[in-house]
């Protein structure tokens, strides 16, 4: 291997690396708003809103992203729309990441003891507040190691949008692969750089663990 | 939705499913034979060896199945690892796989009450007998549910073995896409067709979990 052919291409890899953090960052972010609305809605004890949260989850972790990706990509297309690839590659993320977070929060959510929500009902709470001031800020408190989990994944995930062509961390090195004809040292690179995000981004997440007092026992 | 050319690609799209579900299989067989002697080895006394394995399972797993396959397939000849795109998805998804299911096995291992493998030792069991026996059976009933669950999500995985050129199912449906402009329609197929074998395996999966686990439900 000579890794001295990238020298000229680490600025274009670190930007690279900026995109997918961006990237994803932005899917998760969106994705949890989504991933409340659909845990709240499958908690709700109202049928339908059941169901439909429930017909949510199971689709799109059931559909893998890349046709997921392709499908709004050439949906919006079709529909007329000349929408950047980049909503197409945000919104397949935030879909996806959606479903995933809101079995996260579900699950936290039962984690929660039973006699916290019982407590606010009694104390009178309505329940918008029980839900903004006694559960949900438990509940995400249980949720941060998973959620983290999640971010890495969808880190990984965000590779799959170098197919609508946005210039991430895998695109951009397929392009280096491409110009500087050494695959094996572009391809390594790359791997290297998202490494690099994935470790630093589990080891702030055993930071927030023992800020929030949970793990450490 | 245009019947007429689905029928008309129906044998290349049913080849592709053979090569998705064969190219799954093949990985995730690979991937749990790799996992296994991963969580074996991480389970021996020697620290460089843990060392060693730990690096492997946090590099796989800390990179994008698509990069690994990228570099498995497109930098491989580099270093005179000559695959085909069929064999390079194989071993990539085996690989991949391998360090999920190594995690789920180490802590099956670790769920076996240390009690259960001093009472085998102290009855003389041999260790080969003792892993056969005693530890693999405890293990696989606290790795059953994960094992399941990584098989699905490795039967999603198989999608992005369409980007290195693997004739599976995605793969051939894009092909239809681009020679007769029905990118909507195929798209919208896989989707659906996706979801469908999502659901049938997690269903069947659960049953296979039932039934592994039904003498723990037995219990008084």
């Amino acid at each position: 291997m000579r890794f001295s052919v990238l020298f000229h291409s680490f600025g274009y890899l670190t930007q690279a690396a900026g995109v997918t953090l961006a990237l994803s960052l932005a899917g998760i972010a969106l994705g949890f708003v989504l991933g409340t609305l659909v845990c709240v809605a499958r908690l709700s004890g109202r049928r339908w809103l059941e169901r439909l949260g429930g017909a949510y989850v199971s689709v799109f972790r059931g559909v893998p992203l890349l046709v997921l990706l392709l499908f709004l990509y050439y949906f919006l297309a079709t529909l007329g729309l000349d929408v950047p690839a980049l909503v197409a590659a945000i919104g397949g993320l935030r879909l996806s990441s959606g479903a995933y977070q809101a079995e996260i929060l579900r699950g936290a959510l039962n984690a929660v003891p039973r006699g916290q929500g019982e407590a606010a009902t009694a104390l009178g709470y309505a329940a918008f507040d029980r839900w903004r001031l006694i559960l949900l800020p438990q509940a995400l408190r249980i949720s941060i190691p998973p959620m983290i989990n999640e971010f890495i994944l969808l880190i990984k995930a965000s590779s799959l949008v170098s197919v609508v062509g946005i210039a991430e961390l895998t695109r951009v090195s397929m392009n280096i692969a491409a110009m500087t004809y050494r695959p094996l040292e572009a391809y390594v690179a790359g791997g290297l750089f998202y490494l690099a995000i994935n470790l630093s981004l589990a080891g702030l997440g055993g930071l927030a663990e023992r800020r929030a007092g949970i793990g450490a026992r | 939705m245009n019947g007429d050319v689905l029928l008309r690609y129906a044998p290349a799209l049913l080849g592709g499913f053979g090569v998705t579900i064969a190219c799954w299989a093949a990985g995730s067989a690979l991937g749990l034979a790799i996992g296994f002697a991963v969580a074996l080895g991480a389970g021996a006394p020697s620290r460089a060896l843990k060392g060693l394995l730990r690096v492997y399972v946090e590099i796989l797993r800390g990179t994008p199945f698509l990069m690994q396959l990228f570099i498995l397939y497109a930098g491989g000849p580099s270093i005179g690892l000559k695959l085909s795109a069929t064999a390079a998805g194989v071993v990539g998804l085996g690989l991949y796989s391998s360090a999920y299911f190594s995690e789920i096995f180490r802590a099956g291992f670790a769920a076996v009450p240390r009690g259960l493998i001093e009472a085998a030792m102290s009855v003389g069991m041999a260790p080969g007998d003792i892993l056969a026996r005693v530890r693999l059976p405890i293990a696989l009933v606290a790795a059953a549910p994960p094992i399941v669950n990584t098989l699905i999500v490795m039967s999603k995985e198989t999608v992005v073995l369409s980007i290195i050129t693997v004739p599976e199912l995605m793969y051939q449906m894009q092909t239809m896409a681009a020679e007769t402009f029905t990118a909507f329609d195929a798209i919208f197929a896989m989707a659906v067709f996706y979801w469908c074998l999502v659901e049938v395996v997690s269903r069947l999966g659960r049953r296979v979990e039932d039934r592994a686990t039904a003498f723990l439900a037995s219990r008084p």
